[in-house]
């Protein structure tokens, strides 16, 4: 049995971007299991410590601390950015590329983009070409690339902010499917209802800052701070 | 796939190179291309030969150039100043006169400058300057131009002095005469060119016969202990052919429009 | 105008009548210039990637010297080929002056810099749009240069395809490198400067109708092949 790379210890960590900081001095955990959802109003670091956790972002100070040497996390990891890039390709095409370029040959690797494209609800789409798909789909069709090379942890960033709601909930049965089959999930979204429907664990993000953190249930009945409390109850917070 | 494709490049490229005929490559003056003579001779020296003669059309600088560089076997050209100064350079071997044609000065039919009338080229010339009519010139040190600044100077005229009237190109007769067309303006040819010059416009000869303006060409082999590669056996017996009877009669013969163009001049040897 | 008219009717004869001289030189412009643009684009495709998607220090020298070179005069790669490929120069010995594949060689150095330098373009813009995704992938810098590469096919179709349209219309290079030999090295555009320096109007017009219809046909061919217009994207 291969080793988790959780949990992930961020120690202090801090990014800055030409002498100002963006976020920091973060102190966090990532535990084994469950759905990670990082709440917090726009400009709150958010996306940013989402990059921290993926590695295209680097600390200024402080670190990151996997349980297993860095440059084997890196394969174990997927991203679904919130402005999906499609390919030039078919649909089968571009999922099928996350496994092509890991060394899976082309056959194998366009059968199984057929299945789990029929998984994500995009059978009917197997050889149109990316760029045509609505919204909703090329998320979905970002998922599937995401989720085909079985990552231990997917980080989103906002997935659905630009989706309608029908959109948004077929996404987040597949996010559910892919919590079943133990896939850990980390994301960021700034929908309260969305978070509350799919959060085992929130952190609460504020001015570039871990405001808060804890099990989902927890925060959303009697959350700690007053800023929390202030935006649960739909406020605008500083 | 692209390695593929570029194998067939290369095969392609490969493909163009030469067969291995006997060939001479000779550079000759546009204005032995223009009057149509290579048409005749090149399939005639093919087929009693064998030779296949591969003709670079340049300037007479460029034809000599090129002999001096070694990338052309021999030169043919009709500026006896230059031939003499190539031979003494070490360049040929040795110049052979093999023809002679002559130039012809031809102008617009209204002919503003009076030039049938005139008895001598140099005349001509000087009534031109005089009236100050257009003139077109070669301007290239070709073998035309030069015989047009010897005229000049007979005339005791300095091309310079005539301003804005004198066109000095800098191209090909044929180009010279496109532009002499465009102009209506005076202009000194070699007769081959002119008679299949097909965009004569306005222009019509006007004098010719003066000894003055007689145009001989010459084979020059190029040097084989300066360049070993030359195929100068070939060249030889290119010349020999050139100025033995064959030769003789196929340049005598050879007319445009009714007319001779050339006149056989070899001295045999 | 009547020259015009006279050229267009000489065109429509030499193609009826499939004159043999014209086939030869239409043949060999092909021959020359599409082994060129092969050569170029084998040359300056992976040349373009390449530089769209590294990072070094004199890479924007390296561009904008790319974007001049497009705007070399033919004449002037014509005449320092010649000198090279001559006799009295470095390699002379090959004897290669005066032949179709000096041809070959003065429009490679022709076309590359423009095929490269669209090839630049094109992928860079779209490596900016793939740039996190093939990030996140955990691509090697090799596979990226070949995805782009094969996703930007359309534009870098269209870079071979001006390739194509700059070399079947140069005369100056291949002039002086080819030497315009009847038989030997003469092609379209070298035989329209020839006809014309004869004073031959409607011929050498006609020669040039028959270059236009040329480049149209062949235009047209490859954009039927790669069936670029039909797809609803791209």
């Amino acid at each position: 049995m291969v080793s988790s790379i959780l949990p992930l210890r961020v120690e202090a960590a801090e990014v800055k971007r030409r002498g100002t900081r963006l976020i920091g001095p973060i102190d966090l955990t990532l535990g084994k299991t469950g759905v990670t959802i990082v709440l917090g109003p726009n400009g709150s670091g958010k996306t940013t410590l989402l990059r921290l956790m993926q590695g295209l972002e680097r600390p200024a100070h402080g670190s990151l601390v996997w349980s297993i040497p860095e440059a084997e996390v890196r394969t174990k990891l997927a991203f679904v950015f919130q402005t999906p890039t499609m390919m030039r390709r078919s649909v089968t095409d571009s999922i099928a590329y996350a496994l092509t370029v890991a060394g899976t040959k082309r056959a194998e690797a366009r059968k199984r983009a057929r299945e789990i494209a029929e998984q994500v609800g995009l059978g009917h789409a197997l050889d149109r070409s990316a760029g045509v798909l609505s919204g909703g789909e090329k998320q979905k069709l970002a998922l599937a690339r995401a989720l085909i090379r079985q990552p231990e942890i997917l980080f989103l960033d906002e997935p659905c902010a630009n989706l309608d709601g029908r959109a948004t909930r077929e996404i987040e049965i597949i996010l559910t499917d892919a919590k079943s089959r133990d896939t850990r999930i980390v994301m960021s979204t700034h929908d309260l209802g969305q978070a509350a429907r799919l959060a085992d664990e929130i952190v609460f993000m504020l001015n570039g800052c871990v405001h808060e953190t804890g099990p989902a249930e927890r925060f959303f009945s009697t959350p700690e701070t007053p800023e929390a409390h202030a935006f649960l109850n739909g406020q605008i917070v500083e | 796939m692209k390695n593929r494709a570029l194998i067939a490049a290369l095969a392609l490229a490969l493909s163009t190179a030469p067969a291995l005929a006997e060939t001479v490559r000779m550079a000759v003056t546009t204005s032995f291309e223009n009057s149509g003579l290579a048409d005749v001779l090149l399939p005639e020296i093919q087929e009693e030969l064998g030779i296949e003669v591969e003709l670079l059309v340049v300037g007479t600088g460029q034809a000599l150039r090129l002999g001096e560089a070694g990338d052309v076997d021999a030169v043919l050209v009709h500026s006896r100043p230059a031939e003499e100064a190539f031979v003494a350079a070490g360049h040929a071997t040795h110049w052979r006169e093999i023809m002679y044609n002559d130039f012809v000065l031809v102008g617009p039919s209204g002919d503003p400058a009076d030039v049938t009338s005139a008895e001598t080229a140099a005349g001509a010339l000087a009534q031109i300057a005089e009236v100050d009519a257009a003139f077109v010139s070669r301007g290239d040190n070709s073998g035309t131009h030069q015989k047009e600044l010897a005229l000049w100077a007979g005339a005791g005229v300095d091309p310079e002095t005539l301003g804005g009237s004198y066109n000095a190109v800098g191209a090909g007769m044929g180009a010279a005469l496109n532009t002499a067309s465009g102009l209506n303006a005076y202009i000194l040819s070699d007769r081959a060119t002119w008679l299949t010059f097909g965009n004569k416009g306005d222009l019509a000869l006007l004098f010719s016969g003066d000894p003055e303006m007689f145009n001989p060409y010459s084979l020059l082999p190029v040097n084989p202990e300066r360049h070993p590669h030359v195929n100068n056996d070939a060249v030889m017996e290119l010349e020999a052919w050139l100025v033995g009877p064959r030769g003789e009669e196929l340049i005598n013969a050879y007319t445009v429009l009714d007319e001779t163009l050339f006149v056989h001049s070899a001295v045999p040897q | 105008m009547n020259e015009i008219v006279e050229g267009l009717v000489e065109a429509a004869r030499l193609i009826v009548v499939l004159d043999p001289e014209l086939v030869e030189i239409t043949l060999r412009s092909l021959q020359v210039t599409i082994t060129a643009v092969v050569i170029a684009a084998a040359i300056g495709l992976p040349l373009g990637a390449w530089l769209a998607v590294n990072r070094f220090r004199s890479r924007r020298l390296v561009i904008a010297l790319l974007n001049a070179l497009m705007g070399l005069p033919p004449v002037v790669v014509g005449l320092i080929v010649y000198v090279i490929l001559s006799r009295a120069g470095p390699l002379g010995v090959l004897g290669l002056l005066f032949t179709p594949t000096a041809m070959i060689i003065a429009q490679v150095i022709i076309v590359t810099p423009l095929i490269a330098s669209i090839a630049h373009q094109a992928i860079r813009d779209l490596w900016s749009e793939y740039h996190d995704l093939l990030i996140s992938l955990n691509t090697t810098k090799r596979q990226r240069v070949a995805t782009l590469l094969w996703d930007a096919r359309r534009a870098l179709l269209t870079a071979c395809l001006a390739g194509f349209g700059r070399g079947i219309g140069e005369v100056g290079a291949i002039m002086i490198v080819g030497g315009n030999i009847d038989n030997a090295t003469r092609v379209l555009t070298t035989a329209i400067a020839l006809e014309t320096g004869k004073g031959n109007f409607a011929l050498a017009l006609g020669l040039g109708f028959v270059l236009i219809a040329l480049a149209i046909a062949v235009n047209l061919l490859i954009h039927s092949l790669s069936r670029t217009e039909s797809s609803a994207t791209w």
